[in-house]
C-alpha cells in the first residue's frame, strides 16, 4: 500500500456553474432576459416586481418564486396575470442552477420575455450561487439600515443593479445616505442605485428605463 | 444548511480524482475556503461524515485552510485586511476595493491509498 498526494485544485461551485451556463444559454436563445432578484426577507422584492411589471404592459413576464414554504407570493403574481411557478425549498437557503433548470420545464417558453427569479430572502448565499441569470438585482430597503454594504459585502459587490426600497420611510428612521453610498462605492463601481417606493410606485420609471436598456 | 449540497460536490470531486488515480481509499481531503465564501468548516465536516459513508472518502480527514479576505487600496495599491464598518486603507486612507482574496472555495489536493 502506498500513500500518495494528488493535486486537484477544482472549484467546488463548478458543477452548479456548468448548469447555470447552459440555463443562461437556453434562455438567451429563446430571447428571455433572466433577472435573479435578491434581498432580505421583507425588503419588498415581490412588491417591487409588481410595480416593474405594471410599468411594462407590452412585455411578457415569467416569474419563479423561491420560498422555504407557502405560495403567498405566487398568488400575488398570478392575481396580476403573471405566469408564476413556486419553488418551496423547505430548508434550503438559496436557489441553485439545477433547481431553476427543472423549474423552467413548467413554462411554455415561446415568447420573448423577462424572467424574474425571486430568490429566497437572504443576503448571504443567494449572492454566491449563479442560477443562469443575465443580471442580479438587489433590492434592499431603508428600514434594514445603511450599514448593510459593510455587513454583507459580497451581495453588494455582485449586484448589477441596486434598488433601495421604502424611501418614504427615510424621515422616520436613521438612515445615513452617505454611509450607505460610500459602502457601495467601495464595493461596486458599475451597479446603478435606484431609490424607489414600492407602495406608491415612485422611482420605478427610471428603473424600468434602465432594465429596457440592458435587456437582451 | 447550504453546506449539505456543497459537501456532496466535495465528496464527488474527491472520489472522481481518487478513482482516476487508482485509489482504494481517501485518507485526507484538503480544502481552501475563503472567509467570504460563507462556508463553515464544522458544518462541512458534519455533513461529510454522513455523506461520505460507503464512498472511498469514508473516514477521511477534511483539512480546511481558511483565507482571510483582503482589499486593495485604490490609491497606494497596498493589500490590507478591512476593519469593521470601513473599507478605508490603514496606510493612506484611500478606498479599498474588493479582490479575489478571501473568496476561494476549492478542493486543493487529496491523500489517497493505492494498493501498489
Amino acid at each position: 500500500m502506498e500513500l500518495q498526494r494528488v493535486e486537484v485544485v477544482k472549484n467546488i461551485y463548478s458543477e452548479n456553474e456548468k448548469i447555470a451556463f447552459s440555463v443562461k444559454e437556453k434562455l438567451t436563445q429563446k430571447g428571455i432576459f433572466a433577472v435573479n432578484v435578491l434581498g432580505s426577507p421583507g425588503a419588498g422584492k415581490t412588491s417591487a416586481l409588481k410595480q416593474i411589471i405594471k410599468l411594462m404592459p407590452d412585455t411578457k413576464f415569467y416569474v419563479i418564486e423561491g420560498d422555504l414554504e407557502s405560495d403567498i407570493d405566487t398568488q400575488k403574481m398570478r392575481s396580476i396575470g403573471v405566469e408564476t411557478y413556486q419553488i418551496n425549498t423547505k430548508g434550503a437557503c438559496h436557489l441553485d442552477a439545477p433547481t431553476i433548470n427543472s423549474a423552467l420545464d413548467n413554462f411554455n417558453l415561446r415568447e420573448k420575455a423577462i424572467l424574474f427569479v425571486e430568490n429566497i430572502g437572504n443576503l448571504v448565499c443567494t449572492a454566491e450561487f449563479v442560477i443562469g441569470e443575465h443580471i442580479k438585482m438587489l433590492i434592499c430597503s431603508v428600514p434594514e439600515g445603511s450599514d448593510k454594504p459593510y455587513k454583507y459585502p459580497i451581495i453588494f459587490e455582485n449586484a448589477d443593479v441596486i434598488v433601495l426600497n421604502k424611501c418614504d420611510l427615510k424621515e422616520y428612521v436613521d438612515f445615513d445616505d452617505k454611509f450607505f453610498y460610500d459602502g457601495i462605492a467601495a464595493l461596486n463601481k458599475k451597479a446603478p442605485v435606484f431609490e424607489v417606493c414600492a407602495k406608491t410606485g415612485e422611482g420605478f420609471d427610471k428603473l424600468v428605463q434602465w432594465i429596457n436598456k440592458v435587456r437582451v | 444548511m447550504h453546506e449539505y449540497s456543497i459537501t456532496q460536490q466535495i465528496v464527488k470531486i474527491a472520489e472522481e480524482n481518487a478513482i482516476s488515480n487508482g485509489a482504494i481509499k481517501i485518507e485526507r481531503i484538503s480544502l481552501v475556503v475563503g472567509e467570504l465564501s460563507g462556508f463553515i468548516g464544522e458544518s462541512i465536516q458534519m455533513y461529510f461524515d454522513v455523506l461520505s459513508k460507503g464512498t472511498l472518502a469514508e473516514g477521511a480527514i477534511v483539512d480546511i485552510t481558511y483565507v482571510k479576505p483582503q482589499l486593495k487600496c485604490s490609491k497606494c495599491n497596498s493589500f490590507f485586511y478591512r476593519k469593521r464598518f470601513s473599507f478605508e486603507c490603514p496606510q493612506c486612507g484611500g478606498m479599498g476595493l474588493p479582490t479575489e482574496i478571501g473568496k476561494e472555495f476549492y478542493v486543493k489536493d487529496i491523500d489517497i491509498l493505492t494498493d501498489k
